[in-house]
Protein backbone atom coordinates (compact mmCIF):
# COMPACT_ATOMS: atom_id res chain seq x y z
CA UNK A 1 0.00 0.00 0.00
CA UNK A 2 1.36 3.47 -0.84
CA UNK A 3 0.79 6.25 1.62
CA UNK A 4 2.30 8.96 -0.57
CA UNK A 5 0.80 10.32 -3.75
CA UNK A 6 2.71 12.36 -6.29
CA UNK A 7 0.77 15.16 -8.01
CA UNK A 8 1.25 18.28 -10.09
CA UNK A 9 -0.01 21.43 -8.37
CA UNK A 10 -3.14 21.70 -10.52
CA UNK A 11 -4.14 18.12 -9.69
CA UNK A 12 -4.78 18.86 -6.05
CA UNK A 13 -8.41 19.12 -4.96
CA UNK A 14 -7.65 21.96 -2.69
CA UNK A 15 -7.40 24.55 -5.46
CA UNK A 16 -10.92 24.00 -6.64
CA UNK A 17 -13.56 26.47 -5.53
CA UNK A 18 -12.50 29.44 -3.42
CA UNK A 19 -10.00 27.75 -1.17
CA UNK A 20 -7.34 28.36 -0.19
CA UNK A 21 -7.50 32.15 -0.10
CA UNK A 22 -4.43 32.61 -2.29
CA UNK A 23 -3.00 30.03 -4.69
CA UNK A 24 -0.41 32.14 -6.44
CA UNK A 25 1.31 35.44 -5.81
CA UNK A 26 3.04 37.73 -8.31
CA UNK A 27 5.75 40.00 -6.95
CA UNK A 28 7.37 42.62 -9.13
CA UNK A 29 10.64 42.86 -7.25
CA UNK A 30 11.72 45.97 -9.14
CA UNK A 31 10.63 48.12 -12.07
CA UNK A 32 14.29 48.79 -12.80
CA UNK A 33 15.85 46.86 -15.62
CA UNK A 34 19.28 46.47 -17.16
CA UNK A 35 17.55 46.47 -20.56
CA UNK A 36 15.79 49.43 -22.12
CA UNK A 37 13.60 47.59 -24.60
CA UNK A 38 11.89 49.64 -27.25
CA UNK A 39 8.53 48.03 -26.55
CA UNK A 40 8.61 47.74 -22.76
CA UNK A 41 5.51 48.68 -20.81
CA UNK A 42 7.10 49.11 -17.39
CA UNK A 43 10.88 49.47 -17.16
CA UNK A 44 12.85 52.14 -15.40
CA UNK A 45 16.61 52.54 -15.62
CA UNK A 46 18.58 50.15 -13.41
CA UNK A 47 20.26 53.26 -11.96
CA UNK A 48 17.00 55.00 -11.08
CA UNK A 49 17.80 55.95 -7.48
CA UNK A 50 14.30 57.24 -6.78
CA UNK A 51 12.78 53.89 -7.74
CA UNK A 52 15.47 52.06 -5.80
CA UNK A 53 14.77 54.06 -2.65
CA UNK A 54 11.06 53.36 -2.82
CA UNK A 55 11.33 49.62 -3.52
CA UNK A 56 10.14 47.16 -0.90
CA UNK A 57 12.83 46.25 1.60
CA UNK A 58 14.03 42.68 2.00
CA UNK A 59 12.17 42.36 5.29
CA UNK A 60 8.95 43.70 3.81
CA UNK A 61 9.04 41.21 0.95
CA UNK A 62 9.70 38.43 3.46
CA UNK A 63 6.68 39.54 5.51
CA UNK A 64 4.52 39.35 2.41
CA UNK A 65 5.85 35.91 1.55
CA UNK A 66 5.29 34.72 5.13
CA UNK A 67 1.71 35.91 5.13
CA UNK A 68 1.13 34.44 1.68
CA UNK A 69 2.35 31.07 2.93
CA UNK A 70 0.02 31.29 5.91
CA UNK A 71 -3.02 31.77 3.65
CA UNK A 72 -2.14 28.83 1.42
CA UNK A 73 0.00 30.27 -1.36
CA UNK A 74 1.92 27.51 -3.13
CA UNK A 75 3.67 29.47 -5.84
CA UNK A 76 5.24 32.92 -6.24
CA UNK A 77 6.29 34.60 -9.47
CA UNK A 78 9.25 36.96 -9.26
CA UNK A 79 9.15 39.45 -12.10
CA UNK A 80 10.11 43.04 -12.90
CA UNK A 81 11.82 45.00 -14.54
CA UNK A 82 14.65 42.57 -14.07
CA UNK A 83 14.26 40.76 -10.72
CA UNK A 84 17.89 39.61 -10.63
CA UNK A 85 18.91 43.26 -10.24
CA UNK A 86 17.88 43.00 -6.60
CA UNK A 87 20.94 42.42 -4.42
CA UNK A 88 18.77 40.35 -2.12
CA UNK A 89 17.38 38.10 -4.85
CA UNK A 90 19.15 34.97 -3.62
CA UNK A 91 17.99 35.65 -0.06
CA UNK A 92 14.38 36.15 -1.16
CA UNK A 93 14.46 33.13 -3.43
CA UNK A 94 15.69 30.78 -0.72
CA UNK A 95 13.25 32.33 1.75
CA UNK A 96 10.32 31.59 -0.57
CA UNK A 97 11.54 28.07 -1.25
CA UNK A 98 12.03 27.31 2.45
CA UNK A 99 8.46 28.42 3.06
CA UNK A 100 7.49 25.60 0.72
CA UNK A 101 6.66 27.76 -2.26
CA UNK A 102 7.64 27.03 -5.81
CA UNK A 103 9.13 29.98 -7.66
CA UNK A 104 8.43 31.17 -11.18
CA UNK A 105 11.19 33.49 -12.41
CA UNK A 106 10.87 35.88 -15.36
CA UNK A 107 14.26 37.19 -16.45
CA UNK A 108 16.36 38.33 -19.40
CA UNK A 109 19.13 36.01 -18.13
CA UNK A 110 21.83 38.68 -18.43
CA UNK A 111 22.55 38.48 -14.71
CA UNK A 112 22.66 34.70 -14.37
CA UNK A 113 25.96 33.87 -12.68
CA UNK A 114 27.71 30.61 -11.88
CA UNK A 115 26.64 31.06 -8.24
CA UNK A 116 22.98 31.59 -9.14
CA UNK A 117 22.94 28.66 -11.51
CA UNK A 118 24.45 26.43 -8.80
CA UNK A 119 21.79 27.63 -6.38
CA UNK A 120 19.05 26.74 -8.88
CA UNK A 121 20.58 23.28 -9.20
CA UNK A 122 20.73 22.72 -5.46
CA UNK A 123 17.33 24.32 -4.77
CA UNK A 124 15.26 23.82 -7.94
CA UNK A 125 12.56 26.40 -8.63
CA UNK A 126 9.74 23.97 -9.26
CA UNK A 127 9.01 25.70 -12.56
CA UNK A 128 11.14 26.29 -15.63
CA UNK A 129 12.68 29.79 -15.66
CA UNK A 130 11.09 31.97 -18.34
CA UNK A 131 13.75 33.79 -20.33
CA UNK A 132 12.79 36.63 -22.66
CA UNK A 133 14.77 36.73 -25.89
CA UNK A 134 15.05 39.93 -27.92
CA UNK A 135 17.08 38.83 -30.93
CA UNK A 136 19.30 36.07 -32.18
CA UNK A 137 22.47 38.07 -32.68
CA UNK A 138 24.29 41.06 -31.28
CA UNK A 139 23.00 43.59 -33.80
CA UNK A 140 19.34 42.73 -33.43
CA UNK A 141 19.34 42.01 -29.68
CA UNK A 142 21.28 45.09 -28.67
CA UNK A 143 19.17 47.31 -30.93
CA UNK A 144 15.96 46.15 -29.23
CA UNK A 145 17.23 46.41 -25.67
CA UNK A 146 19.38 49.45 -26.42
CA UNK A 147 22.29 48.28 -24.30
CA UNK A 148 25.71 47.52 -25.77
CA UNK A 149 26.99 44.12 -24.75
CA UNK A 150 23.55 42.90 -23.72
CA UNK A 151 23.45 40.02 -26.18
CA UNK A 152 26.81 38.71 -24.99
CA UNK A 153 25.62 38.74 -21.38
CA UNK A 154 22.31 37.11 -22.31
CA UNK A 155 24.17 34.41 -24.20
CA UNK A 156 26.48 33.79 -21.26
CA UNK A 157 23.53 33.59 -18.89
CA UNK A 158 21.70 31.08 -21.04
CA UNK A 159 24.91 29.08 -21.48
CA UNK A 160 25.21 28.80 -17.71
CA UNK A 161 21.64 27.56 -17.43
CA UNK A 162 22.35 24.95 -20.09
CA UNK A 163 25.67 23.96 -18.54
CA UNK A 164 24.07 23.36 -15.15
CA UNK A 165 20.92 21.82 -16.68
CA UNK A 166 18.64 24.36 -15.01
CA UNK A 167 15.26 24.02 -16.75
CA UNK A 168 14.18 27.11 -18.68
CA UNK A 169 11.90 28.06 -21.54
CA UNK A 170 12.23 31.00 -23.90
CA UNK A 171 9.76 33.49 -25.26
CA UNK A 172 10.02 36.77 -27.07
CA UNK A 173 8.34 39.71 -28.75
CA UNK A 174 7.49 39.52 -32.43
CA UNK A 175 8.83 42.52 -34.29
CA UNK A 176 8.19 43.06 -38.00
CA UNK A 177 11.78 44.19 -38.47
CA UNK A 178 13.10 40.90 -37.02
CA UNK A 179 10.86 38.65 -39.09
CA UNK A 180 13.84 36.94 -40.74
CA UNK A 181 15.11 35.73 -37.33
CA UNK A 182 11.87 33.98 -36.38
CA UNK A 183 12.71 30.60 -37.90
CA UNK A 184 16.17 30.73 -36.37
CA UNK A 185 14.64 31.53 -32.96
CA UNK A 186 12.20 28.62 -33.18
CA UNK A 187 14.92 26.20 -34.28
CA UNK A 188 17.18 27.30 -31.43
CA UNK A 189 14.29 27.09 -28.94
CA UNK A 190 13.60 23.51 -30.03
CA UNK A 191 17.17 22.61 -29.14
CA UNK A 192 16.66 23.60 -25.49
CA UNK A 193 16.09 20.38 -23.52
CA UNK A 194 13.41 21.80 -21.24
CA UNK A 195 11.31 23.36 -24.03
CA UNK A 196 8.33 21.05 -24.41
CA UNK A 197 6.36 23.33 -26.71
CA UNK A 198 6.90 26.20 -29.15
CA UNK A 199 8.10 29.48 -27.60
CA UNK A 200 5.48 31.95 -26.45
CA UNK A 201 5.46 35.42 -27.92
CA UNK A 202 3.92 38.86 -27.54
CA UNK A 203 2.91 41.03 -30.47
CA UNK A 204 0.04 43.28 -29.41
CA UNK A 205 2.25 45.16 -26.98
CA UNK A 206 0.77 46.94 -23.98
CA UNK A 207 1.26 50.66 -23.65
CA UNK A 208 3.06 51.92 -20.56
CA UNK A 209 1.35 50.47 -17.50
CA UNK A 210 1.95 53.58 -15.43
CA UNK A 211 0.77 55.92 -18.21
CA UNK A 212 4.03 57.74 -17.67
CA UNK A 213 5.53 58.18 -21.13
CA UNK A 214 3.42 59.36 -24.10
CA UNK A 215 6.49 59.38 -26.38
CA UNK A 216 7.24 55.76 -25.58
CA UNK A 217 3.57 54.92 -26.14
CA UNK A 218 3.80 56.34 -29.65
CA UNK A 219 6.76 54.03 -30.34
CA UNK A 220 4.97 51.02 -28.87
CA UNK A 221 1.93 51.67 -31.04
CA UNK A 222 4.12 51.66 -34.16
CA UNK A 223 5.72 48.37 -33.09
CA UNK A 224 2.40 46.60 -32.60
CA UNK A 225 1.42 44.16 -35.30
CA UNK A 226 -1.64 45.20 -37.27
CA UNK A 227 -4.80 43.13 -36.86
CA UNK A 228 -4.14 41.51 -40.25
CA UNK A 229 -0.55 40.69 -39.34
CA UNK A 230 -1.77 39.27 -36.01
CA UNK A 231 -4.21 36.97 -37.77
CA UNK A 232 -1.55 35.91 -40.23
CA UNK A 233 0.74 34.81 -37.40
CA UNK A 234 -2.00 33.09 -35.40
CA UNK A 235 -3.27 31.17 -38.39
CA UNK A 236 0.23 30.01 -39.27
CA UNK A 237 -0.27 27.49 -36.50
CA UNK A 238 -1.82 24.35 -38.06
CA UNK A 239 -3.68 23.74 -34.78
CA UNK A 240 -5.23 27.21 -34.74
CA UNK A 241 -8.69 26.29 -36.04
CA UNK A 242 -9.07 23.32 -33.72
CA UNK A 243 -7.85 25.28 -30.73
CA UNK A 244 -10.31 28.06 -31.60
CA UNK A 245 -13.08 25.49 -31.88
CA UNK A 246 -12.35 24.36 -28.36
CA UNK A 247 -11.99 27.94 -27.14
CA UNK A 248 -15.28 29.08 -28.66
CA UNK A 249 -17.15 26.17 -27.17
CA UNK A 250 -16.11 27.30 -23.68
CA UNK A 251 -15.21 30.97 -23.48
CA UNK A 252 -16.99 33.09 -26.05
CA UNK A 253 -20.08 35.20 -25.29
CA UNK A 254 -21.11 38.70 -24.12
CA UNK A 255 -19.73 39.64 -20.69
CA UNK A 256 -22.48 41.99 -19.50
CA UNK A 257 -21.72 45.14 -17.56
CA UNK A 258 -19.59 43.56 -14.81
CA UNK A 259 -16.00 44.52 -15.56
CA UNK A 260 -13.90 41.99 -13.65
CA UNK A 261 -14.99 38.68 -15.08
CA UNK A 262 -11.44 37.66 -15.79
CA UNK A 263 -10.67 36.21 -12.37
CA UNK A 264 -8.62 39.24 -11.36
CA UNK A 265 -8.37 39.46 -7.59
CA UNK A 266 -8.35 35.70 -7.06
CA UNK A 267 -4.59 35.84 -7.18
CA UNK A 268 -2.74 39.01 -6.30
CA UNK A 269 0.08 41.07 -7.75
CA UNK A 270 2.40 43.20 -5.67
CA UNK A 271 4.20 46.07 -7.37
CA UNK A 272 7.75 47.07 -6.50
CA UNK A 273 6.58 49.49 -3.82
CA UNK A 274 4.25 47.24 -1.87
CA UNK A 275 0.95 47.98 -3.56
CA UNK A 276 -1.38 45.06 -4.11
CA UNK A 277 -3.04 45.03 -7.50
CA UNK A 278 -5.80 42.94 -9.00
CA UNK A 279 -3.47 42.11 -11.87
CA UNK A 280 -0.03 43.16 -13.03
CA UNK A 281 -1.00 45.87 -15.57
CA UNK A 282 -3.80 47.47 -13.51
CA UNK A 283 -2.11 50.26 -11.56
CA UNK A 284 -5.01 52.70 -11.33
CA UNK A 285 -4.58 54.41 -7.92
CA UNK A 286 -8.25 53.75 -7.09
CA UNK A 287 -7.79 50.02 -7.57
CA UNK A 288 -4.61 49.30 -5.65
CA UNK A 289 -4.15 48.72 -1.94
CA UNK A 290 -0.99 49.52 -0.04
CA UNK A 291 0.28 46.56 1.92
CA UNK A 292 2.05 49.09 4.14
CA UNK A 293 -1.45 49.85 5.43
CA UNK A 294 -3.43 46.60 5.18
CA UNK A 295 -2.48 42.94 5.27
CA UNK A 296 -2.52 40.65 2.26
CA UNK A 297 -5.47 38.79 3.75
CA UNK A 298 -7.53 41.96 4.19
CA UNK A 299 -6.63 43.08 0.67
CA UNK A 300 -7.94 39.79 -0.73
CA UNK A 301 -10.96 39.33 1.52
CA UNK A 302 -12.17 42.90 1.74
CA UNK A 303 -10.51 45.48 -0.48
CA UNK A 304 -10.57 43.47 -3.70
CA UNK A 305 -13.95 41.85 -3.08
CA UNK A 306 -15.69 45.16 -3.64
CA UNK A 307 -13.65 45.93 -6.75
CA UNK A 308 -14.76 42.71 -8.39
CA UNK A 309 -18.34 43.98 -8.34
CA UNK A 310 -17.55 47.15 -10.30
CA UNK A 311 -19.84 47.67 -13.28
CA UNK A 312 -19.23 49.61 -16.45
CA UNK A 313 -20.84 53.03 -16.77
CA UNK A 314 -19.38 54.30 -20.03
CA UNK A 315 -22.26 54.32 -22.54
CA UNK A 316 -19.88 53.38 -25.38
CA UNK A 317 -18.71 50.30 -23.44
CA UNK A 318 -22.31 49.34 -22.67
CA UNK A 319 -23.28 49.80 -26.31
CA UNK A 320 -20.40 47.68 -27.58
CA UNK A 321 -18.22 45.59 -25.29
CA UNK A 322 -20.88 44.61 -22.76
CA UNK A 323 -22.98 42.90 -25.44
CA UNK A 324 -20.25 41.74 -27.81
CA UNK A 325 -19.95 37.96 -28.20
CA UNK A 326 -16.25 38.25 -29.05
CA UNK A 327 -15.54 38.71 -25.35
CA UNK A 328 -12.95 36.06 -24.56
CA UNK A 329 -11.44 36.36 -28.02
CA UNK A 330 -10.94 40.10 -27.45
CA UNK A 331 -8.33 41.24 -24.94
CA UNK A 332 -10.45 44.16 -23.77
CA UNK A 333 -10.35 44.30 -19.99
CA UNK A 334 -10.23 46.97 -17.24
CA UNK A 335 -6.43 46.85 -17.16
CA UNK A 336 -6.07 47.40 -20.90
CA UNK A 337 -8.64 50.18 -20.76
CA UNK A 338 -6.76 51.82 -17.90
CA UNK A 339 -3.44 51.59 -19.68
CA UNK A 340 -4.85 53.04 -22.91
CA UNK A 341 -7.36 55.57 -21.61
CA UNK A 342 -7.04 56.04 -17.87
CA UNK A 343 -10.49 54.57 -17.21
CA UNK A 344 -11.65 51.01 -16.61
CA UNK A 345 -14.45 50.89 -19.15
CA UNK A 346 -13.39 52.48 -22.43
CA UNK A 347 -13.26 50.26 -25.52
CA UNK A 348 -9.70 49.85 -26.79
CA UNK A 349 -10.03 50.22 -30.56
CA UNK A 350 -6.82 48.35 -31.37
CA UNK A 351 -7.94 45.28 -29.41
CA UNK A 352 -11.41 45.52 -30.95
CA UNK A 353 -9.87 45.55 -34.42
CA UNK A 354 -7.66 42.54 -33.63
CA UNK A 355 -10.61 40.55 -32.30
CA UNK A 356 -12.77 41.46 -35.29
CA UNK A 357 -10.01 40.46 -37.71
CA UNK A 358 -9.83 37.05 -36.05
CA UNK A 359 -13.61 36.68 -36.06
CA UNK A 360 -13.72 37.46 -39.78
CA UNK A 361 -11.05 34.89 -40.52
CA UNK A 362 -13.00 32.32 -38.50
CA UNK A 363 -16.15 33.15 -40.46
CA UNK A 364 -18.01 34.23 -37.32
CA UNK A 365 -18.81 37.66 -38.76
CA UNK A 366 -18.78 39.16 -42.25
CA UNK A 367 -16.51 41.99 -43.38
CA UNK A 368 -19.06 44.74 -42.77
CA UNK A 369 -20.42 43.49 -39.44
CA UNK A 370 -19.67 44.72 -35.94
CA UNK A 371 -19.77 41.77 -33.57
CA UNK A 372 -21.76 43.67 -30.93
CA UNK A 373 -24.60 44.05 -33.45
CA UNK A 374 -24.86 40.32 -34.16
CA UNK A 375 -27.95 38.76 -32.61
CA UNK A 376 -27.60 35.18 -33.80
CA UNK A 377 -24.09 34.69 -32.41
CA UNK A 378 -25.02 31.46 -30.65
CA UNK A 379 -26.04 29.87 -33.94
CA UNK A 380 -22.83 31.03 -35.60
CA UNK A 381 -20.63 29.79 -32.77
CA UNK A 382 -22.46 26.45 -32.70
CA UNK A 383 -21.90 26.05 -36.43
CA UNK A 384 -18.21 26.89 -36.05
CA UNK A 385 -17.73 24.54 -33.11
CA UNK A 386 -19.54 21.75 -35.00
CA UNK A 387 -16.87 21.97 -37.68
CA UNK A 388 -13.76 22.78 -35.65
CA UNK A 389 -14.63 22.05 -32.04
CA UNK A 390 -13.58 19.10 -29.91
CA UNK A 391 -15.02 15.73 -30.97
CA UNK A 392 -17.87 14.64 -28.70
CA UNK B 1 17.58 0.22 4.80
CA UNK B 2 15.58 -1.58 7.51
CA UNK B 3 13.23 0.60 9.45
CA UNK B 4 13.27 -0.08 13.18
CA UNK B 5 10.53 0.86 15.61
CA UNK B 6 12.91 1.99 18.33
CA UNK B 7 14.40 4.72 16.17
CA UNK B 8 13.42 8.38 15.96
CA UNK B 9 12.78 9.69 12.46
CA UNK B 10 12.38 13.31 11.42
CA UNK B 11 11.46 15.04 8.17
CA UNK B 12 14.56 15.59 6.05
CA UNK B 13 15.84 19.08 5.38
CA UNK B 14 15.22 18.43 1.72
CA UNK B 15 11.47 18.92 1.99
CA UNK B 16 9.03 21.45 3.38
CA UNK B 17 5.74 20.18 4.77
CA UNK B 18 2.70 22.41 4.52
CA UNK B 19 -0.83 21.89 5.73
CA UNK B 20 -3.19 23.80 3.44
CA UNK B 21 -6.93 23.49 4.07
CA UNK B 22 -6.29 20.36 6.09
CA UNK B 23 -4.35 18.70 3.28
CA UNK B 24 -0.73 17.80 3.94
CA UNK B 25 1.50 18.79 1.04
CA UNK B 26 5.18 17.92 0.88
CA UNK B 27 7.18 20.31 -1.29
CA UNK B 28 10.65 19.17 -2.37
CA UNK B 29 13.22 21.82 -1.48
CA UNK B 30 16.45 20.35 -2.76
CA UNK B 31 17.30 18.47 -5.90
CA UNK B 32 16.94 14.72 -5.96
CA UNK B 33 13.72 14.38 -3.99
CA UNK B 34 11.09 14.22 -6.71
CA UNK B 35 11.21 12.79 -10.20
CA UNK B 36 10.23 16.08 -11.77
CA UNK B 37 10.65 19.64 -10.62
CA UNK B 38 6.96 20.49 -10.64
CA UNK B 39 5.76 17.61 -8.49
CA UNK B 40 4.32 17.84 -5.03
CA UNK B 41 3.42 15.05 -2.65
CA UNK B 42 0.44 14.41 -0.47
CA UNK B 43 -0.45 11.58 1.88
CA UNK B 44 -3.51 9.67 2.87
CA UNK B 45 -4.98 10.19 6.33
CA UNK B 46 -2.84 7.51 7.95
CA UNK B 47 0.30 8.90 6.39
CA UNK B 48 -0.63 12.41 7.47
CA UNK B 49 -1.22 11.34 11.06
CA UNK B 50 2.13 9.58 11.22
CA UNK B 51 4.00 12.44 9.53
CA UNK B 52 2.59 15.00 11.94
CA UNK B 53 3.83 12.84 14.82
CA UNK B 54 7.47 12.96 13.70
CA UNK B 55 8.54 15.44 16.37
CA UNK B 56 12.17 14.41 16.74
CA UNK B 57 11.51 12.97 20.21
CA UNK B 58 9.15 10.01 19.82
CA UNK B 59 10.35 6.72 18.40
CA UNK B 60 8.24 5.02 15.77
CA UNK B 61 7.06 2.66 18.51
CA UNK B 62 5.86 5.64 20.58
CA UNK B 63 4.04 7.02 17.57
CA UNK B 64 2.39 3.69 16.87
CA UNK B 65 1.18 3.45 20.48
CA UNK B 66 -0.22 6.99 20.39
CA UNK B 67 -2.03 6.43 17.12
CA UNK B 68 -3.33 3.07 18.18
CA UNK B 69 -4.94 4.78 21.21
CA UNK B 70 -6.16 7.71 19.16
CA UNK B 71 -7.78 5.64 16.43
CA UNK B 72 -8.69 2.71 18.63
CA UNK B 73 -6.88 0.41 16.25
CA UNK B 74 -4.78 -2.69 16.71
CA UNK B 75 -1.18 -1.76 17.64
CA UNK B 76 0.27 -4.35 15.26
CA UNK B 77 -1.63 -2.93 12.31
CA UNK B 78 -0.59 0.62 13.18
CA UNK B 79 3.01 -0.53 13.52
CA UNK B 80 2.83 -2.05 10.06
CA UNK B 81 1.48 1.23 8.69
CA UNK B 82 4.18 3.22 10.44
CA UNK B 83 6.95 1.00 9.12
CA UNK B 84 5.42 0.97 5.64
CA UNK B 85 5.20 4.77 5.51
CA UNK B 86 8.68 5.36 6.87
CA UNK B 87 10.12 2.87 4.39
CA UNK B 88 8.42 4.75 1.59
CA UNK B 89 9.47 8.15 2.89
CA UNK B 90 13.05 6.98 3.43
CA UNK B 91 13.26 5.72 -0.14
CA UNK B 92 12.04 9.14 -1.30
CA UNK B 93 14.57 10.88 0.99
CA UNK B 94 11.77 12.67 2.80
CA UNK B 95 12.69 11.43 6.29
CA UNK B 96 15.95 10.60 8.02
CA UNK B 97 16.71 8.69 11.19
CA UNK B 98 18.22 10.56 14.14
CA UNK B 99 20.33 7.64 15.30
Amino acid sequence: MSFVKKLKAHEFNLFKGNKPLLGRLDIELTERCNNNCIHCCINKSEYDSDALTKEMSTDFVKEILTEAERIGCLSVRFTGGEPLLRNDFQDLYLFARRLGMKVILFTNARLITEKLAEMFVKYPLGHAIEVSVYGMRTESYDSVVRQDGAYTEFHEGVSLLLKHKVPFIVKGPKFKFLKEEQDEFITWAESIPSMDKKPGYSMNFDLRHRRDDPEKNAIIKKLRLTPEETVSILTNNPLYLNSMGEFCSNFIGPPGDKLFKCGAGKSICIDSYGNAQLCLPLRCPDNVVSLHKVSLKIALQESFKGMQEIKAKNPEYLRRCAICFLNGLCEQCPAKSWVEHGTLDTPVEYLCDVAHAQARFLGLISDDENAWEVNDWKVRVKRFVAIHGPAI
Amino acid sequence: MDVKLNVVYVPSEGVVARVIEDELIIVPLIAGIGDADDELYTMNETGKAIWLSLDGIKTLKDIAVDLSDKFNASPSIIEQDVIGLIEELTSRKMVVSLS
